[in-house]
């Protein structure tokens, strides 16, 4: 290093200053005592929580400024178990930092790389071992060795086969066939198109068939929301519009982003909003995505009415509903 | 009775009397103007009624909803909207709104009972419409039923005025509004006429007896205690990661300096 | 010799005949630790491990990880006979049923919440003083490791209760999964045993979440803390520090009782949080169903970046050859926090090789000493928070008056502009600093106090710094350029080109520093002065 570029000297480190409670006993005794004060009320605390525990009945309620309404046991137990911890923990500190050698020690600290000679001597043997088990002369015990292993780790892959079914097309398939009802999600109730006001939305689910459970998966797919619109309001092709029944348009509820359920209908925009990824939809035009993530319409469910004037579904839905996954085709 | 008898010739009887027949008189008007929708109101107080609303109107609602309620460029069309839309909307005080912003919000009412009932009866003489209710008619205590009513909220209300009923976000800086401390018959008001971004909520979709029961849910909601300490605010994981930035790891940061500060 | 000792006595000896502990024991007790508050910030992360482990145990006596369907009996009125999960009946029944039991849950949830931003602090402390330098890249690594590894158990966590909130973030973890190209629908069918959300994904998510990674943690954290052992701590300069000892207090007593009092302090916090302030209540939120969502649904906050790139992601997806690849999916969810991620863990290797310095480091660089690197943790850190902050736009939006969509846009351009405008600030901010500290040992603190000279002029007096003072401001080294060998003396080309114009430009960045006070000119201006 150049003469010029000399950095400062190190003054090393600074002398020791006594605190108080080192050379004046008088407090010392003060710390000693603050100490067990704070383990006190670390006790105090362990009672609060027995007593919160055994004595304050669990529907018992008090109002504290910004806890409100408070459950009092819960608050008594929590508070009791906080004290009974953290003053244990600041007496301990406390007696360290008072009481305790607050000298700062000096270790050295040595190269962390092992001696030359160690390190010889550690590849020697390596070399050696494995010349004496011939793995250099022998490649083919080598070679296979590895083949072997790498095939050994195969059965715990495979083993994971029978985690869950292959997913075939269940992915591009819903419970909605021609002619399957729709009905009130919750209250199985078909619907009417006169049940309708303009302005409108119902969450439905196809019929169930007398026999037949409706599980979380089935819900997850056929999930469907139905919004009625003044037909003028819609901006959309024909084959489209005659999915639709006098301006009762059906879309599927399940996001053709991440799939969460979309519900969110502002009746003044007749946008449709997803509240996970805020995604929106523009309903007269087909759920067409004008904001957000998603890159693609949600789903739209052809509708008519049965004899008996119910609204049915006049086809399956035309594509898969829900996310996108690699066999989607569109 | 002998205690009247008795004092039926006090110096203060006749005064006495006639105050109680004069009070009872201004009761009994007070009730039957108060009562808007009932049916046993005669012909002529209705059409007072409608006539005093029509003042109303004309004074604070026509500059944008236009002379005939036919609506404007920054109002929509009354005709046909019905009593319960009127109730709502200047019942809550959403109604007149104060400025042209995204959405008209909820604050405390400019009109009275009374006018807001004059208003109503103007309103649904236009056009028939839902009529509107009285907290008495919302008889959500006796006919809800709170679990019905958790899952009829999920389903239908969740998505939009959030978990708790807190209220939540819409596009372009509408939102959904806290149904916290939301009087019955406005909630029940705000689901069949479907004011601002609100859609409706049919009677054959959601049945009378199942709005009642979101009602009961709604207020089961908002009367319940806070069972695990400070809510929050009851809007989810970002309050409670504000707090662990703030307080948690600050507390414990601020311990820590203690800790290793050098005692005196 | 008292009775006590006597008994004590005969223990250590039973003992340590059969151990040879003695001897390992009398060398370590003695071992120093440099002491600083930021020194705690990875204990933070240590306690709550174990505060997780203890009140996670707790939850694990009464928690049914089964998702099939039972009718709600608890004490929970407007849930009553509701139909919904084992897991979210159980959970519900811990809260209600067990006394003590919310208070566990909501201390374990709020353990992790402080578990997590331990953590986060923890690396940024270890990011901008320079301690993952040469020896402790691996440790570097490991932190990274655990970083990712709470991420994922945070997150199987929350989504265990069942509940309308944590079934929604599955579904778009699902989702994350589906999007995966080629592989990503049997993928996902494998781990939900078919469609979702299937009948099986919560009891297996419950065994990765209470044994398989915390197994995994505990060895990683148990080398993590090996290696800072025998590594020794690092420790802050100043007078009497260097990079061949370690300054601090010993193991026993002090570090001890302060490091032990801590644990405590850290549970006591936790518990106090526990009880004072409701987190995730689960009975609000409803059993989860496919066909429902709350407005607002977050996940927690170590996710929410993530969520937050979701949500800004542009509306882009590829249609060819009758396949589907949803870059709104895979780039936010996947391949940005995969590169975040993999630039974070090989951060060490690139400076080294930029420097071009392969010494040990256990002296801490203060973070204005390195422009460059300290520029570059406020861009990572820049470009986390907008994602965040993107993650809460819509609790943002109705608190605070605002669209969510002027968040996004926000977000989406600030997500590109912001972080290499904070590149340039931090850079600039910390030259500014550099050229402080010069001033302050050349010159020495501005005192306010003003004097007239006898010639009329004002001055201010200036208190020259003491030399320790001086000492810590100046110790550091400041980085050389690496200089650019093209071709060597006999004019052959350097076969690393490329490779070496890189690295010369970016040490070239590197050393822009404001050159420190030398010796020579404090002892210039020294004798200046008298």
């Amino acid at each position: 290093m150049s003469k010029e570029l000399e950095p400062l000297a190190d003054p090393g480190l600074p002398e020791h200053i006594h605190r108080k409670a080192d050379i004046d006993p008088i407090a010392a005794k003060r710390a000693e005592q603050q100490v067990a004060i704070l383990f006190s009320l670390s006790a105090l605390g362990t009672l609060l929580f027995i007593y919160s525990f055994f004595f304050v009945k669990e529907d018992a309620f008090i109002f504290l400024p910004i806890l409100g309404n408070t459950n009092a046991h819960q608050l008594g137990i929590g508070l009791g178990m906080a004290f009974g911890l953290f003053f244990i923990g600041i007496g301990a500190v406390h007696w360290a930092k008072t009481l305790m050698p607050d000298q700062e020690v000096i270790a050295q600290r040595h190269e962390l790389k092992s001696e030359p000679e160690d390190r010889d001597a550690l590849v020697k043997a390596a070399k050696e071992g494995a010349q004496a088990a011939g793995l250099g002369r022998r490649p083919l015990i080598k070679r296979s060795l590895i083949g072997a292993a790498a095939l050994a780790g195969l059965p715990g892959v495979i083993m994971l086969r029978d985690l869950g079914p292959l997913p075939g097309k269940d992915l591009e398939k819903t419970n909605w066939k021609t002619g399957t009802r729709l009905v009130t999600d919750p209250g199985d109730r078909p619907i009417k198109a006169s049940d309708l006001e303009i302005g409108a939305v119902a969450q439905v689910l196809p019929e169930l068939l007398p026999g037949q459970k409706r599980t979380l998966e089935d819900i997850g797919k056929d999930a469907v929301l139905l919004i009625r619109l003044r037909p003028a309001e819609f901006q959309l092709d024909e084959e489209r519009l005659s999915w639709t029944h006098e301006g009762i348009i059906a879309f599927s509820k399940i996001c053709s982003h991440m799939g969460c359920a979309v519900a969110l209908y502002e009746q003044t925009t007749k946008h449709l909003l997803c509240p996970c990824h805020q995604s929106t939809f523009d309903v007269t035009r087909a759920a067409k995505v004008i904001f957000g993530p998603s890159a693609r319409p949600l789903p739209q469910l052809a509708i008519t009415l049965d004899s008996e004037g119910n609204l049915i579904a006049k086809q399956p839905f035309s594509e898969p509903v829900g996310p996108s996954f690699w066999e989607r085709s569109s | 009775m002998k205690f009247l008898s008795k004092y039926r010739r006090h110096k203060f009887a006749a005064p006495l009397l006639l105050m109680t027949a004069l009070a009872a008189l201004g009761f009994t008007y007070s009730v039957a103007t108060a009562a808007p929708a009932s049916n046993s109101m005669s012909a002529s107080a209705k059409s007072t009624l409608i006539s005093e609303g029509q003042t109303i109107f004309l004074k604070g609602c026509s500059s944008c909803h236009g002379l005939n309620s036919e609506g404007g460029a920054v109002a929509p069309s009354l005709i046909g909207v019905g009593a319960a839309s009127v109730d709502f909307q200047v019942g809550t005080g959403r109604m007149p709104m104060q400025d042209m912003s995204q959405q008209a919000m909820r604050k405390a009412p400019l009109y009275n009972e009374e006018e807001v009932a004059a208003l109503a009866a103007y309103v649904a003489s236009l056009a028939p419409g839902p009529a509107s209710l009285t907290n008495e008619e919302i008889t959500w205590e006796r006919d809800g039923n709170t679990a019905d009513g958790g899952e009829l909220f999920r389903n239908n209300c969740a998505m939009c005025h959030n978990f708790a009923g807190q209220g939540g976000a819409l596009t372009q800086g509408k939102y959904a509004p806290t149904l916290m401390g939301v009087e019955p018959k406005h909630i029940y008001e705000a689901l069949i006429t479907g004011p601002q971004a609100m859609p409706v909520f049919s009677d054959k979709v959601v049945t009378p007896e199942e709005k009642l029961s979101i009602i009961k849910w709604i207020k089961a909601a908002e009367s319940e205690p806070n069972l695990g300490g400070a809510s929050l605010g009851r809007v989810g994981p970002v309050t409670e990661g504000l707090l662990i930035w703030t307080v948690g790891i600050g507390l414990l940061i601020g311990i820590a300096v203690w800790l290793t500060a050098k005692a005196r | 010799m008292s009775a006590r000792e006597r008994v004590a006595g005969t223990v250590a000896n039973y003992v340590d005949e059969r151990t040879g502990a003695a001897a390992y024991l009398k060398k370590n007790l003695q071992k120093v630790f440099p002491d600083h508050w930021s020194f705690m910030l990875g204990e933070i992360a240590l306690y709550s491990f174990v505060i997780l482990l203890l009140s996670g145990t707790f939850l694990t006596f009464w928690f049914d990880p089964s998702m099939r369907t039972v009718v709600y009996e608890g004490s929970y009125q407007p849930l009553k006979e509701v139909e919904m999960s084992a897991a979210y009946a159980s959970a519900l029944h811990i809260s209600f049923d067990v006394r003590g039991g919310l208070l566990m849950r909501q201390i374990h949830h709020w353990a992790a919440l402080i578990f997590m931003a331990a953590i986060v602090v923890h690396l940024l402390r270890v990011f901008f003083t320079g301690a993952f330098r040469k020896p402790r890249e691996f440790n570097w690594l490991l932190g990274i490791g655990l970083l990712t590894l709470g991420i994922v158990e945070g997150f199987l966590g929350y989504s265990l209760p069942d509940d309308l909130l944590s079934g929604t973030g599955l579904r778009i973890a699902q989702a994350i999964i589906q999007a995966l190209p080629v592989v990503g629908t049997y993928i996902s069918f494998f781990a939900f045993g078919g469609a979702f959300p299937g009948e099986v994904f919560i009891p297996r998510i419950y065994t990765a979440h209470i044994l398989l990674i915390p197994g995994i943690f505990l060895a990683l954290i148990t080398v993590h803390l090996m290696l800072v052992w025998y590594q020794k701590h690092t420790q802050y300069p100043g007078p009497g520090r260097t990079e061949k000892n370690v300054v601090g207090y010993p193991l026993m007593p002090t570090y001890m009782a302060k490091a032990g009092g801590f644990f405590f302090i850290v549970f006591g916090v936790t518990a106090f949080l526990g009880a004072v302030a409701s987190i995730n209540p689960i009975w609000l939120y409803g059993p989860y169903t496919p066909g429902q969502v709350s407005a607002g649904s977050q996940p927690d906050w170590y996710m929410g970046w993530l969520d937050g790139l979701v949500r800004m992601a542009p509306p882009l997806e590829t249609h060819a050859f009758g396949h589907t690849i949803s870059w709104n999916i895979l780039l936010p969810g996947l391949i940005i926090p995969g590169i975040l991620f993999t630039g974070m863990a090989l951060y060490p290797f690139i400076e080294s090789w930029i420097t071009g310095d392969k010494r040990e480091h256990h002296l801490l660089d203060r973070p204005r000493n390195v422009p460059n690197r300290t520029a570059l943790g406020a861009m990572a850190l820049t470009f986390t928070l907008i994602a965040l902050i993107n993650g809460g736009n819509d609790i943002i939006a109705t608190h605070f008056d605002l669209t969510i969509n002027q968040i996004m846009w926000f977000s989406r351009i600030g997500i590109i502009v912001l972080p290499p405008l904070a590149f340039v600030i931090t850079k600039r901010i910390c030259l500014s600093l550099q050229r402080a500290d010069r001033e302050l040992v050349l010159h020495g603190k501005e005192t306010g106090r003003l004097v007239m000279l006898p010639s009329g002029e004002f001055i201010e007096i200036h208190e020259e710094l003491s030399e320790a003072k001086k000492y810590t401001l100046t110790q550091h080294e400041q980085p050389k350029a690496i200089e650019l060998v093209t071709a060597d003396a006999g004019g052959v080309l350097n076969p690393k080109g490329i490779r070496a114009k890189l690295q010369a430009r970016f040490s070239a960045a590197n050393a822009e520093n404001i050159a420190k006070p030398t010796a020579a000119e404090v002892k210039e201006l020294e004798s200046g002065h008298h």
